[in-house]
């Protein structure tokens, strides 16, 4: 779950940790309104969820309200990397004389929090990286023990941050730690944390993302949910509670299991398709999750053919296949469904499919049989679609 | 022979009291597993289908002689019942529920390494654990698994990981013990832990690992299958036309330093002598022929 940069220095001011005063802005006027209220200068920043804003001119410094109006006006609307502009965070100027790049994330390999903290702040850190990996020091926390004050200062040091600043840049990095492990993140970058011309350190800009599997500890994490990025089909599918993530294809893909859905989109553009998204229902395959399934596949325009990649375990091939029966009886679909069913009492689970079996319901034995059929029924050759 | 559990495993199941621990706890005892006990402190006393419910895991351990335990309880008490389980000394933890927040899974696996070494967990967020004809902890299905060897199976996912064993039992292939660790950031046992482990268990001949992409896990057991592996691995990564994941920061990828792509494992394995599948069958019918030659 990704934070806009100013939920993410919302979320810092609570921690009392320095961030410049600015407002939400939805259109020009309030742009304007907020202007007048925080004093000029002021920066005009897109909130997207993504980076490399201000390189696609999503960030604008404004010294009259007459900028700001003009600056929030081109970039509202503005698409950055496929994310449209849709509110701005109106901010005071800040005065920068310093810029730093700090973070924490979870190391996977490591299996410890990973704390990142360079001198060479403002540019995209894995340029920082590529060109001089030493311009980085890491930290390794410990969960168990979490930061120390004299790891941090440690750390700081090997960073080779101005003495002048170390103590306040430490004392910063301590509290931001709190905050990624207090919020459950994945990850909390700022990036520049400036210096002002006046010795003051603050932290310019956030990037969090949060893990969804927290939200049960995190009252606030449902205001997140609701300011997220998803294209229509995933908030119809999320609505659901479907796992889905949208593709470009016309071969609308059902599986159940993670692993099992991310081969059959593999399976699908290995016999020269293209799949429309990634749904897995999970374990079972009843028809209440079958008929939301088909729901949200049927509602993509794109979607040329279906195919429900169905391996049973504990879940009888029988059940699955009422499942599937019930739910198509339930959802007008318009593409045409090829299923295999795999796995825990198929047969049993195929004979009852049998008679429901015509033009546009059809079964293949294997996972490629019925990738090649889906791929063929979705449009001759290339697979429909191309992105 | 097997790995990390047997027909000697006897198992508390924390959450057995619930409708999906109830449900795979009575699978598992069908199958054949020790399910000794259950715990949940408000209904220490009692029973589910004879089976003992006791108040805390080190009670159930002194009454029933249970030595791992397997957790069906919610995300939000997932911390506190792996460490339950870790003070009560059980050998191995095996959590199948999922969701559970990363943070904690972190936690827990310092935690155990440091104060609890001699306790194995798997998971969360995994299918578990089952030697077939011998011991089946978790979801899977056991009559999908033919007992007896030689193969070893170690998995990230819990669909492809029924599929890996009902092609082999298709063909005929035994299996020694089958091992799904979950495809979460910080699992308890890890593709490296299984893979010593079917080194060093003699019945075990041939090893079938499916991974997945994210993270770097496939590249380090590639690394481990290079230098320490004698027996043959056959291997299938999923996710290898997945379109990469909408990320806002930058130190992921840092962190991962282009690892983490099913081309960057595949080739990784294959580097390392390991025989890799395009899809989950190509995968199987390399063990096939891996068996076939042994």
């Amino acid at each position: 779950m990704d934070l806009f940069e100013h939920q993410g220095k919302e979320l810092f001011a609570r921690y009392g940790l320095p961030v410049p005063s600015g407002e939400v802005a939805l259109s020009p006027e309030e742009a304007v309104a907020a202007a007048s209220r925080l004093g000029l200068p002021v920066v005009v920043k897109a909130q997207v969820h993504t980076g490399g804003r201000g390189k696609a001119g999503g960030v604008k410094l404004a010294a009259d309200l007459d900028a700001v109006r003009g600056h929030a006006s081109d970039i509202l609307g503005l698409d950055i990397s496929g994310h449209i502009v849709r509110r701005l965070w109106i901010e005071e100027a800040s005065d920068i004389a310093e810029e730093y790049y700090a973070s924490f994330t979870l190391d996977r390999s490591a299996r410890k929090h990973l704390g990142m903290l360079s001198v060479e702040g403002g540019v995209e850190i894995e340029t920082v990286a590529a060109r001089d990996p030493e311009a980085i020091a890491r930290i390794h926390i410990d969960p168990v023990d979490g930061l120390s004050q004299q790891a941090c200062h440690h750390w700081v040091r090997a960073a080779r941050i101005p003495e002048a600043v170390a103590d306040a840049v430490a004392g910063v990095l301590e509290t931001l730690y709190r905050a990624y492990v207090d919020a459950d993140a994945d990850l909390v970058e700022v990036n520049p944390l400036i210096v002002t011309s006046a010795g003051e350190v603050v932290l310019l800009d956030s990037k969090i993302t949060l893990d969804a599997n927290s939200t049960f500890r995190h009252d606030d994490y449902a205001a997140y949910d609701a300011t997220q990025t998803r294209d229509e089909r995933e908030q119809a599918a999320h609505a659901k509670g479907l796992q889905y993530v949208g593709l470009d294809g016309s071969v609308g893909v059902i599986a159940n299991g993670a692993g099992l859905a991310m081969s059959t989109v593999d399976v699908v553009n290995q016999v020269g398709g293209r799949p429309a998204n990634f749904l897995d229902i999970g374990g079972g395959a009843n028809a209440e999750v079958m008929s939301n399934a088909l729901e949200v596949i049927n509602n993509d325009p794109a979607v040329r053919s279906i195919l429900i990649n169905i391996f049973g375990g504990i879940t009888r091939g029988e059940e699955i296949a009422n499942g599937i029966i019930e739910a198509t009886g339930r959802v007008d679909i318009d593409s045409p469904i090829v299923i295999r069913l795999d796995g825990t009492n198929a047969a049993e689970g195929r004979e009852l499919l049998e008679p429901h079996l015509n033009d546009t319901l059809t079964m293949e034995p294997t996972m490629l049989d019925a990738a090649r059929r889906a791929v063929e029924l979705a449009g001759a050759g290339a697979g429909g679609v191309q992105p | 022979m097997s790995i990390f559990v047997d027909e000697s495993t006897r198992v508390v199941y924390q959450g057995l009291t619930g409708s999906q621990g109830r449900y795979y706890g009575l699978l598992n005892r069908d199958y054949g597993t020790q399910v000794v006990a259950g715990t949940n402190p408000r209904k220490a006393g009692t029973d589910v289908d004879g089976i003992p419910i006791f108040a805390t895991v080190a009670e159930a351990a002194a009454a029933t002689g249970a030595n791992a335990s397997c957790v069906f309880i919610p995300a939000p008490g997932v911390r506190g019942a792996v460490l339950e389980a870790a003070e009560a000394q059980m050998e191995l933890v095996v959590v199948i529920t999922e969701g559970v927040p990363a943070h904690d899974e972190a936690f827990l696996f310092n935690k155990l390494r440091r104060d609890h070494p001699g306790v194995r967990l798997l998971g969360p967020n995994c299918p578990g654990i089952i030697t077939p004809g011998q011991c089946n902890i978790g979801i899977t299905a056991g009559h999908i698994a033919k007992p007896g060897g030689p193969v070893g199976i170690v998995s990230r996912s819990g669909t492809l990981t029924y599929q890996a064993l009902y092609e082999l039992q298709q063909q005929d292939i035994g299996v020694t013990t089958c091992v799904g660790i979950g495809g979460d950031p910080v699992p308890g046992t890890s593709f490296i832990d299984c893979l010593a482990a079917f080194e060093a268990d003699p019945e075990t001949r041939a090893v079938m690992m499916i991974g997945e992409i994210g993270g770097s896990a496939e590249e380090e057991a590639a690394e481990f299958i290079a230098e320490h592996m004698t027996k043959p691995v056959a291997a299938y990564i999923a996710g290898v036309t997945a379109p990469p994941g909408k990320k806002m920061g930058h130190a992921g990828a840092i962190v991962s330093g282009g690892k983490g792509t099913a081309a960057a494992k595949m080739e990784a394995l294959a580097a390392a002598g390991a025989r890799v599948g395009q899809n989950p069958t190509e995968a199987g019918d390399l063990m096939v022929e891996i068996v076939a030659s042994l």
